[in-house]
């Protein structure tokens, strides 16, 4: 007996816990009791239960919200706050908290897309939001993360949870192929990725992103395993951002998937891979742009012209917008090849980035908002399912129209600012080989007319088939709402940037500052 | 220190997990495959943690090893799952017969 006091007494005295930032940390506490409550309600109430499920979800994501307003009014944008012990492991500055804010309301439109979905179509429904709730607290801690463990966790458990998810119709042959190729191209890119990373911390002898900087600088010896290292995290990462080549799992999962939850995957995921990215490059790498930036230029190039040029022939829009998305990531790898070239223009490429997912979150959500509200009467995503859209559901044709207009990036909705800004880091570099990019950007920009203008006008001149039930469609208000603040947000974003620069106008994280020669 | 060997037999397991993922048709050895890279990371981290305390660095590499380990399996219990659900269906687990998505 004694001995097992001894024991426990050598433990508490081996193991200091670090002061911990309560505050900091509040939105993921928050989330986390959210999410568990969700869980919990569903063994107490069982079948009652299942009708209050989605308020709960989408009530609780709203109060997250709260902790992050009050960490903004303390002034965390000028003033970092380092949750664990003032370590550089787990920030939470004015770029996380926008970031946080944006995977809420991201996670919160879902929500609102998901309650008629999921409660028509005799689905698990608070398992459902439970896993969607722990898939957006990996998010959260995501655009905290500084450390390569705390990445690791944070991209596991924003991915296992989306895993199930793109599976959730279990019966269902598309849905199982669907949730097996997003699993074992997930799975598969988070090795080659750990593999990176045991290499960068081999080199650097530490997991936190500031120190690894600081010891794979250009003057680092073992040149060849730094870039390995790399690069293998960079092509981790460009499996989660749907990059070419290795965007393949994209469109299947995404035609597989729940349509909200493919919304979820194209906008959140994505939007969290690209977080993630932003991180590594701008705390972790930054020292090496001689790596990351080709690497990421091929990848920007191959990816916005191959999404492009695929998407021209898809005849079903899921799939289509499954590769405008692949076209989308490439305009925001785009921005992020010329972070390394100064202090400034990484100021510059990581507000266009941030600038980018914001927009691209409220018109791409718009978009397969409008999508669900026509397929419940359709019952297929082909595009053939869309024509004379605008003879029964003219409200929706408008609003699908403003939507696709914005995604190509015509003035004046929110689309043409995001490209804008990726335009404007682009020529600000000053390097030859960013206004070749910027070239392709712009080649690219018109080939997307292309496909958004062909569906476009095919809602507007076609003729409904005959066989369609045409008297006027009635859309669930969730679902109402969910594209009313789309549409909003896509209009005031293009007509009013300063709502989004206000936001997306950071301070770039850490080490690219500090570390300018 | 041999920090060389350790390398070696990592790096000599990574690449038999990614040509078993890229050429296995079975999707059971494709996340063995997968279980190989996972352990090459674990070795290599051990190796390095190892090393880095001989020199008088931090350790997190052990550390980080064992969250690997933890995090594999929780990713294997979903594959494990889903391979199920696709059995149940299909009464196959061919991953070259799981093509209705195309285009």
């Amino acid at each position: 007996m004694i001995s097992l006091v001894s024991f426990v007494g050598l433990f508490a005295e081996a193991f200091n816990r670090p002061p911990i930032d309560w505050h900091a940390l509040a939105p993921e506490i928050t989330l986390l009791v959210v999410g568990a409550l969700v869980t919990l309600l569903d063994v107490v109430l069982l079948e009652k239960g299942r009708a209050i499920t989605p308020a709960i979800a989408g009530l609780g994501l709203l109060a997250v919200l709260v902790p992050i307003v009050t960490l903004a009014v303390d002034g965390v944008a000028s003033n970092p706050r380092m949750a664990f012990g003032g370590s550089e492991v787990y920030v939470v500055d004015g770029y996380s908290l926008v970031l946080k804010a944006l995977f809420i309301i991201i996670a919160y439109l879902v929500v609102l897309m998901s309650t008629n979905y999921i409660a028509e179509g005799d689905y698990w429904e608070s398992e459902y939001y439970g896993m969607l709730l722990s898939s957006v607290l990996g998010m959260l801690v995501m655009a905290s993360a500084r450390d390569l463990i705390t990445v690791f966790v944070a991209l596991e458990l924003l991915s296992i949870p989306a895993y199930l998810l793109a599976t959730w119709r279990k019966r269902d042959l598309k849905s199982n192929e669907a949730g097996l190729k997003y699993y074992l191209n997930g799975v598969f890119a988070s090795a080659l990725m750990l593999y990176g990373m045991s290499l960068l911390f081999g080199v650097s002898g530490s997991t936190i992103l500031v120190e690894i900087n600081a010891a794979i600088g250009e003057a680092a010896a073992s040149t060849a395993i730094i870039s390995l290292g790399i690069v293998l995290v960079i092509v981790g990462f460009a499996f989660k951002v749907s990059a070419v080549p290795f965007h393949l799992w994209a469109p299947d999962t995404y035609e597989g998937s729940p349509t909200p939850i493919t919304a979820f995957l194209a906008v959140g995921a994505k939007a969290a891979g690209f977080v993630a990215l932003m991180n590594l490059i701008f705390v972790g790498f930054w020292s090496r742009s001689d790596v990351y930036s080709p690497a990421l230029w091929i990848l920007a190039a191959l990816t916005m012209t191959i999404g492009n040029l695929t998407a021209l022939r898809q005849n079903n829009l899921i799939r289509l917008m499954a590769y405008s998305g692949v076209a989308q990531a490439g305009f925001m790898l785009a921005a992020l090849t010329v972070a390394g070239e100064s202090a400034e223009i990484a100021q510059t490429s990581a507000s266009a980035v941030v600038t980018y997912l914001i927009i691209y979150a409220a018109m791409n959500l718009g978009a397969f908002a409008i999508i669900l509200a026509v397929t419940r009467r359709t019952a297929s995503a082909e595009v053939a399912a869309f024509d004379g859209l605008f003879q029964w559901a003219p409200a929706l044709a408008v609003l699908m129209t403003v939507f696709l207009v914005s995604l190509a990036g015509i003035p004046p909705l929110g689309g043409w600012y995001a490209k804008f800004s990726v335009f404007t880091a682009l020529l600000e570099a000053n390097v030859w080989w960013a206004y070749v990019l910027a070239g392709l950007a712009a080649i690219n920009t018109v080939i997307a007319f292309g496909y958004y203008g062909r569906l476009a006008s095919r809602m507007w001149f076609e003729k409904a088939p005959d066989s369609l039930d045409t008297t006027s469609l009635r859309v669930p208000f969730a679902l109402q709402a969910a594209i009313a603040i789309t549409a909003v947000a896509t209009i005031a974003f293009g007509v009013y940037p300063a709502a989004v620069t206000h936001f997306s106008d950071i301070d770039v994280p850490a080490a690219a500052a500090a570390l300018v020669p | 220190m041999y920090l060389v060997q350790f390398l070696l037999l990592s790096a000599v397991l990574f690449c038999i997990g990614v040509y078993g993922v890229l050429v296995r048709r079975n999707a059971v050895l494709v996340l063995m495959s997968i279980e190989l890279i996972l352990n090459a990371v674990n070795i290599n981290l051990v190796a390095f943690g190892a090393f880095n305390r001989d020199v008088g660095a931090a350790i997190p590499g052990e550390v980080f090893a064992l969250f690997i380990i933890a995090v594999a399996a929780a990713e294997v219990g979903v594959g494990l799952a889903m391979v199920l659900t696709i059995y149940r269906n299909r009464k196959s687990i061919d991953l070259h017969q799981v093509d209705l998505l195309k285009g």
